[in-house]
């Protein structure tokens, strides 16, 4: 078994010190670097104590994984290897949690509908994996564009899903994301997603904190579930495998265990709200109108929401940062004063709003929009328009040279 | 592990169940030179399974079990069909997951675990069907091998998808008419052992579980290779005998009609330059271990 004394304040192989995780995010002096998405999730794996990383190149979050590459060359990982297909790749990142890691990867798009048999999987075998969703187009023809389509496939998987919006989120959250997703009352996957090149693409300002302080290493032996090392007694699982057994026990059993996996988001809610300072941000939510988004959708708001004053229009935000847990409380209290709700996203189908839609009173006030897919991008100006519209306000058409 | 870990608090001994008391009491964890003999007098890992009567395949489960070199550290990994119908019944711990991803789940443990104990020795072991290995897991079998993952593979090849209830597998023999095999197999086995050799495997045995010994050696023989050189692949005739059309009592036969020289599953292997060093070396250590132990036995 692992040792149980505290190793906060010892060094790992790389002279790293490992730091109490919430002086580390909420104490320690941080630095302002200007870093693109990718660096910035290197910068957070390297303070991350990761085990394992397995990678696999697709579009948009390929230089992201070659950077933790760099880690593992440089001694920060204790492994690190390309697979062959993302249903391989969660399969062995499955494998490497199994066995008691603290397991790393990151995949986009059409690489998340390929490995997507694996997630449930994860969430029912309690492996606390964490994996970076970069997120891009999935349909057909190809397109390796911005669209956040993918996201709504994972909601009903039993993992944890949290939608960054900048890079600094995107830093604090990988860190963040191990010490909720950990916790032996979780004990879950986190897909931490993100817009694919708006976030990982561009430069911006991050607060990063040392690099030499690192979370401390995962403790499988925490694990509600045993971990397969062989350390603790290999016992007979069952008399009769369910599979095959089509009788009330085995439908109970099931039954019982997945209801147990959604407990499970739900009792993540607590740490999310310790970790994350809450659920959602809000901004002004007494207002008439509100905006309520998730990823860089909420950086476009904001922008719309600015335009907006300037014509004398007020307008809240609610950013949503976890989607499971659903801060279905959350929204519904910053939303109550609300006569039009607003929900701009970056994919066709608009599955934001209809969570929305199925979580408040009163939801003919949600309009479903603007949306924009593919690749296109959303300016705030058609967030302007879209509420012009639906208010009965003429709508401003000049687009052209907006300079944005 | 170590054996105490299975040790049962005094406390609460009555009330463990019996098959755990008696693993604790004569299980062959540890002990150097276990094997098949053991069955019958000590307690194997496996206990009871769900698998029809007769079944060969889980002949090949109590060999397998019996002879693992160091059960007390290998960690097995599993795929759907008829053996997760057995893998919740064994005493060493092993993963189910999906259908047909066992190499893969297998290399990320066995990074693991070589990352989290690197001055011990874990065995990962693969225990899959021929559907999981050579259909829908083919790709993950062949890049596990590629890439020279330390972990042996074992395909229980019963010809079928057995658990399905009898469908065309890419291990079937041509002409052979099954469900979606309406007028018989188009094409051939798929030469798997074969592949497995050019595929970067250094040991490679493909043969029946009609002899428990030979199941003993080889098993000991593929543990052995992977922990210290690379990858080993062993391919096991298990027929499914209620798909075939035979009877509970004919197993035994089947596997022996098909082991004849001429035929499908007659004994075939392939050991590489470093395999076969190191089981030359292996072979001079037990020699010398079984003379030394003869010794003792003299003088006392």
């Amino acid at each position: 078994m692992a040792e149980t004394k505290s190793v906060i304040g010892t060094q790992n192989k790389k002279g790293q010190t490992f730091t109490d995780p919430w002086k580390l995010m909420n104490e320690a002096p941080r630095t302002p670097s200007f870093f693109t998405g990718s660096e910035v999730i290197k910068e957070a794996i390297r303070r991350a104590s990761c085990d394992v990383m397995i990678a696999y190149p697709i579009t948009p979050q390929s230089e992201a994984a070659a950077l933790i590459g760099e880690l593992f060359a440089e001694g920060y990982i204790g492994d690190y290897f390309r697979g062959e297909s993302e249903f391989a790749v969660m399969s062995q990142c499955a494998g490497a949690s199994f066995g008691g890691a603290r397991v790393f990867t990151t995949t986009a798009g059409p690489g998340t509908m390929r490995a997507m048999e694996n997630f449930p999987m994860w969430a029912g075998s309690r492996l606390p994996i964490q994996m970076i969703v970069t997120c891009r187009g999935v349909n057909s023809p190809l397109s390796i564009q911005p669209d956040t389509l993918e996201i709504s496939y994972l909601l009903n998987t039993g993992m944890l899903v949290w939608h960054a919006e900048t890079a600094q989120d995107f830093f604090d959250w990988i860190l963040k994301g191990y010490m909720v997703s950990e916790e032996p009352d979780v004990h879950l996957p986190l897909a931490l997603c993100c817009d694919g090149f708006f976030v990982t693409h561009t430069k911006d300002v991050v607060q990063l904190t040392p690099p030499e302080m690192c979370l401390p290493p995962y403790d499988p032996y925490r694990s509600p579930v045993p971990c397969m090392d062989m350390e603790c007694p290999p016992v007979r699982m069952m008399r009769d495998p369910f599979v095959m057994k089509s009788n009330y026990i085995s439908y109970a059993t099931h039954a019982s265990w997945q209801q147990e996996i959604w407990a499970a988001v739900e009792r993540s809610r607590k740490h999310s709200i310790h970790w994350l300072n809450g659920l959602i941000d809000t901004e002004n939510t007494d207002a008439d109108i509100v905006i309520v988004a998730s990823g860089t959708a909420v950086s476009q708001g904001r922008e719309a929401i600015r335009l907006l004053e300037d014509e004398g229009v007020r307008c809240g935000l609610v950013k949503v940062k976890t989607l499971r847990p659903w801060p279905e409380e959350e929204i519904r209290e910053a939303t109550k004063n609300a006569k039009h709700i607003f929900v701009p996203e970056f994919n066709v189908t608009g599955w934001l709003a209809k969570e929305i839609k199925a979580t408040i009173p009163n939801h003919e006030r949600v309009h479903a929009g603007p949306h924009v897919c593919g690749g296109m991008t959303m300016p705030p100006e058609i967030i302007v328009n879209e509420i012009k519209t639906a208010l009965g306000m003429k709508k401003s058409f000049v687009m052209a040279g907006r300079g944005s | 592990m170590s054996k105490e870990r299975i040790q049962i608090s005094e406390d609460l001994y009555d009330i463990m169940p019996s098959d755990y008391q008696d693993l604790v009491k004569s299980a062959t964890y540890g002990k150097e030179d276990r094997g098949w003999k053991d069955i019958g007098t000590s307690k194997e890992l496996i206990e009871q399974h769900s698998l029809c009567a007769g079944c060969p395949e889980s002949m090949a489960f109590r060999y397998i079990l019996a002879s693992l070199p160091n059960p007390e550290d290998t960690v097995m990994v599993g795929s759907t069909g008829c053996t997760s119908l057995v893998f919740p019944m064994v005493a060493v711990h092993n993963i189910h997951s999906l259908f047909g991803n066992q190499n893969a789940v297998a290399s990320g443990l066995k990074r693991a675990l070589s990352v989290r104990f690197p001055d011990r020795v874990k065995d990962v072991v693969v225990l899959a069907g021929d559907g999981a290995t050579v259909d829908i897991g083919l790709d993950m079998t062949l890049q596990a091998w590629f890439r020279q993952e330390k972990f042996t593979t074992i395909c229980f090849d019963n010809e079928l998808y057995a658990n399905t209830g009898g469908q065309e597998s890419g291990l079937m023999q041509k002409g052979f008419v099954a469900k979606m095999a309406p007028v018989g197999k188009l094409f051939d086995k798929v030469r798997l052992p074969e592949i497995a050799r050019e595929s970067g495997c250094h040991y490679v045995v493909n043969c029946t579980v009609s002899k428990p010994s030979l199941v003993e050696k080889v098993i000991r023989n593929a543990v052995h290779v992977a922990r210290e050189i690379g990858p080993t692949y062993l391919q096991l005739y298990t027929p499914c005998i209620l798909e075939i059309g035979k009877n509970s009592m004919e197993g035994l036969q089947e596997m022996r009609d098909s082991e004849k020289p001429t035929e499908r599953f007659a004994y075939k292997e392939f050991v590489s330059e470093p395999a076969k060093q190191l089981l030359a070396e292996l072979a001079a250590k037990d020699k010398e271990r079984k003379a030394a132990a003869k010794q003792l036995a003299g003088k006392a």
